[in-house]
């Protein structure tokens, strides 16, 4: 694997290249781009159809990287053509923190009384904890962005298949049949097993709608929280007027790049709701091929259906069907005054095992609690 | 198989019609020694190129299906442990176990141990060995993937360390029902299969099933390239099935497709209840363009 021949000035431009592509968020690595040198060496340098083969089998690890290496590829390259195909995508790279739809305040007019913004609200950690995020101004959005590190979610556990040597349970047949055989068939002590732990599925839809505008923005970080640092596996989606997933966006560890990059993904940021079109997109999409199946769903919504409530009631049994637990939380709930009385919600409310409130950091870490136990 | 043409031309010969793309990963992952990671829609030939590639090379194909729950024993190596017992036995009997350490040893040989598909692939090299469907298999089967691809050798305890003269051509598929380990993926050299475009979709129809007339694989790849991007159906038809509805089509003595045929022969290219009214209501819509 060292024997790739060193054009040095070659490969540093190549380097570079990968980086690039790195900073694109393509995921690339030391060993990837080393793998990239050596496929460019073995296809032969200078002919930039095979260099962009290269990059596309060696740094590239899913569809949606191969736009972006491409992207990246031809803004190096420069705008000239060679009769390459029209398979690049048109745009530029997208730089990181572009095109983020609404998710964070821009730190542009930042004004010097930030620290003494600051020191006013010094006190407020905890009272910054208890407020709706919808009425934080900008300075205190991002103290909260900060906050969001100390949410620790933990994956709800299941049984699995398979059974795990274990002090008390059932007698493992197989193992003590070795044992003995071992033994030269004398009988020997009897182990146990039981059913293995496995981490279970949590899913996440977040509605990405007009109305749950003021918390998408923390929304999505609290989904970022459950994607990089949960102990199992999980998925996030954005319901909206359509459905989209947004796990590998949200996988980066920066939240701030990654809510850039789920913003790139999201076609229909504050569009109107079909909830019920998307949960049921969603369940013949992914539902049947066992992304919902025995895993705990947590709906993020409003409620506040456009379509027809009755499909949306349809789907959501559906969706309690399929899920072990269906958690729905709603920034409304906690307010006071709030009744669950949108077509949307009480279409839902019959097939849901939890109805929690979702306005603040608090309400959040009470749902990774539920999310625990589940 | 020396340049990317050679490659692109023994796969044509095998009757696997591959773009320059595909050509170039297949190429770069002979060269490397890498192996090579295919993902894509189901149907668009993952797996027939494994098998496309034994044939082009003349070596063996050697196939592990993943699933749910597949441990190493599955893929590895296993002791047959009932023969084991028996030939202890057939030792008793016989009055022969003289010396217990020899009978112990005569029991951990090679003719007791079940190689299984990584194993015999290590010791048939160079052969093609084809890890299909890994994302059905657990996290925790990849990491040992991972360490078989990586070093190209196994070892088994009681007998020694299984290594592959020249190292086998490893071809893993994924319909991505789950994201991979990225480790995993970091050592493959990753290729993103597409549904074909309409020129190469007639030739895969034509190169595999001969029989099929050229105006009818025309019209049976049209039709479908269509309903892939108009029908919005639940799945899509992949090549696989182009290839059962032209064979379908033919074997009815359709020479020309219209909506009576085309309705009738439906079940082989969509497989979902709803895409089947979908489907029809698509074809409808293009007999009356």
């Amino acid at each position: 694997m060292s024997t790739v021949p060193v054009h040095a000035p070659a490969d540093e431009a190549l380097l570079g290249l990968a980086r690039a592509a790195g900073d694109a968020g393509v995921p690339v690595t030391p060993d990837r781009a080393r793998g990239f040198l050596e496929a460019v060496a073995t296809l032969g340098l200078g002919d930039r159809a095979a260099t962009r083969q290269a990059g596309r089998a060696t740094l590239c690890s899913g569809p949606e990287d191969l736009a972006r290496f491409d992207a990246v590829l031809d803004a190096w390259f420069g705008a000239w053509h060679d009769g390459d195909g029209p398979r690049a995508a048109p745009s530029a790279p997208p730089p990181p923190t572009e095109r983020r739809a609404e998710l964070a305040p821009d730190a542009a007019d930042e004004g010097g009384d930030a620290e003494e913004r600051l020191r006013a609200t010094a006190s407020g950690t905890e009272v910054l904890r208890h407020r709706d995020v919808a009425d934080l101004d900008d300075e205190e959005r991002r103290r909260l962005a900060g906050l969001f590190e100390g949410l620790r979610p933990v994956a709800p556990l299941r049984r699995s298949a398979r059974h795990q040597p274990w002090r008390r349970g059932t007698v493992d047949l197989p193992r003590t049949l070795r044992a003995s055989l071992r033994l030269g068939g004398e009988p020997a002590r009897l182990e146990l097993r039981r059913r293995a732990r496995r981490p279970r599925r949590v899913v996440l839809l977040v509605d990405v709608s007009g109305s749950m505008g003021p918390y998408a923005d923390a929304l999505l970080r609290l989904a970022h929280r459950f994607v990089t640092a949960s102990s199992g596996p999980v998925e996030v989606f954005t319901v909206g007027t359509r459905v989209t997933r947004i796990t590998r966006a949200l996988a980066l560890r920066d939240p701030d790049r990654a809510l850039a990059a789920a913003g790139d993904v999201v076609p229909d940021w504050a569009g109107g709701t079909r909830l019920g079109e998307s949960l049921r997109f969603l369940l013949d999409r992914w539902g049947q091929a066992g992304l919902v199946r025995g895993a705990v769903v947590v709906v993020l919504s409003d409620g506040w259906e456009r379509g027809d409530p009755d499909l949306l009631g349809e789907q959501a049994a559906r969706l309690g069907r399929l899920a072990h637990r269906t958690v729905w939380v709603n920034p409304h709930r906690g307010k006071p005054g709030y009744e669950p009385v949108q077509g949307g919600v009480r279409a839902v409310l019959p097939h849901v095992d939890d109805f929690l409130a979702g306005h603040s950091l608090a309400t959040f870490a009470d749902l990774v609690e539920v999310v625990r136990r589940a | 198989m020396e340049t990317v043409d050679e490659v692109a031309a023994a796969l044509r010969r095998t009757g696997y019609v591959c773009d320059d793309s595909l050509a170039v990963v297949v190429h770069l992952a002979r060269r490397m020694q890498r192996p090579l990671l295919l993902e894509g829609e189901p149907g668009t030939g993952k797996t027939s190129l494994a098998e496309a590639l034994a044939e082009a090379l003349d070596q063996p194909l050697v196939r592990l299906q993943c699933y749910e729950g597949i441990d190493a024993t599955q893929a590895l190596y296993d002791w047959d442990f009932p023969r084991q017992v028996l030939h202890l036995r057939a030792l008793e009997a016989a009055g022969a176990a003289a010396d217990a350490e020899e009978a112990e040893k005569g029991l951990y040989d090679e003719r007791f141990l079940l190689a299984r598909p990584v194993l015999r692939a290590l010791q048939q090299a160079p052969a093609v060995l084809l890890v299909d469907e890994v994302d059905r298999a657990d996290d925790e089967f990849e990491a040992f993937l991972l360490e078989v691809l990586s070093t190209y050798q196994v070892s088994v305890p009681e007998l020694g360390t299984v290594r592959a003269a020249t190292p086998p051509l490893v071809v893993l598929t994924s319909n991505r029902t789950r994201d991979l380990h990225d480790a995993l993926k970091r050592r493959c050299l990753y290729h993103w299969i597409d549904h074909p475009d309409l020129a190469r979709e007639v030739a895969i129809v034509r190169s595999r099933a001969p029989e099929v007339p050229e105006a009818l694989a025309r019209q049976a790849a049209e039709v479908v390239q269509a309903l892939r991007h108009e029908a919005d159906l639940v799945k899509p038809p992949g090549v696989a099935e182009t290839l059962d509805w032209a064979r379908a089509l033919h074997h009815l003595g359709v020479a020309q497709v219209d909506l009576d045929s085309a309705a009738r022969t439906l079940g082989a290219l969509v497989k979902h209840r709803e895409d089947t009214d979908r489907a029809r209501r698509a074809l409808a819509r293009m007999v009356a363009r």
